[in-house]
């Protein structure tokens, strides 16, 4: 198992700040996403412009997830 | 000096802890809760962060203003939680021996921060309806 943090709407919609995701090592960021709208639908419309990090940087489609990094997925930022 | 806090921001020790005598100028800036959005009228922001990747973010920027000005101090302070109308949500302040680095180098900082950093606002607006800030389309319809 992948465990993601949410933050913000991502949290929000899914009604949760961490969610359990079926993981094996070698799956991209791109799963991730598709993992997330199949078993938390109510993420589905975040999802084209959901961010997601990956041990604190933020990682693009094809990066590699291991089930041991600290992954993180989140709408565009709005701070300051 | 990089910090994340849930209290109010004392923006003049983190203008005293930039000053030294290496600098002839220091920029300060502050972000403030401000009432009118497109014609929308706020009451308070409420502001979530992730803490330990915004830290790492935060010195990524402070590093790559030093690669690009001759900076002699930096301090970041952001403000997380619950911050009324006029309150200070974000204050940069840098140091450098001459004008024209230190105000490139501070705008750098809060443009930079506000792309990159993992920190997000709810607008509460004065209809009582609440939402999130999500820059860049129809996320940020309210909830």
């Amino acid at each position: 198992m992948l465990s993601v943090k949410l933050f913000a709407k991502a949290r929000d919609l899914a009604g949760s700040s961490v969610v359990q995701i079926p993981w094996s090592d070698g799956e991209t960021v791109a799963r991730l996403k598709q993992q997330l709208s199949e078993l938390h639908p109510a993420l589905v419309p975040l999802i084209p412009r959901l961010l997601v990090a990956v041990n604190n940087d933020y990682a693009a489609d094809a990066a590699i997830i291991r089930s041991t990094d600290e992954v993180a997925c989140f709408p565009p930022v709005s701070g300051g | 000096m990089i910090t994340l806090t849930h209290d109010p921001i004392d923006y003049h020790a983190l203008t005293e802890s930039v000053r030294s005598n290496h600098s002839g100028a220091v920029v300060l800036f502050l972000g403030t809760v401000r009432e009118l959005t497109g014609g929308r009228r706020t009451v308070a922001l409420d502001y979530e962060g992730y803490p330990q990747m915004a830290e790492v973010k935060l010195a990524e920027l402070e590093a790559s203003a030093r690669s690009r000005w001759p900076i002699d101090r930096v301090g970041i302070v952001h403000r997380l939680g619950h911050l009324e109308l006029g309150e200070i949500s974000v204050a940069v302040a840098v140091s450098c021996p001459h004008r024209q680095q230190a105000f490139e180098a501070g705008k750098f900082l809060i443009d930079e921060l506000k792309v990159s950093v993992p920190i997000w606002k709810k607008e509460n607006w004065d209809d009582g309806s609440t939402e999130w800030v999500h820059p860049g389309g129809e996320m940020s319809k309210p909830d």
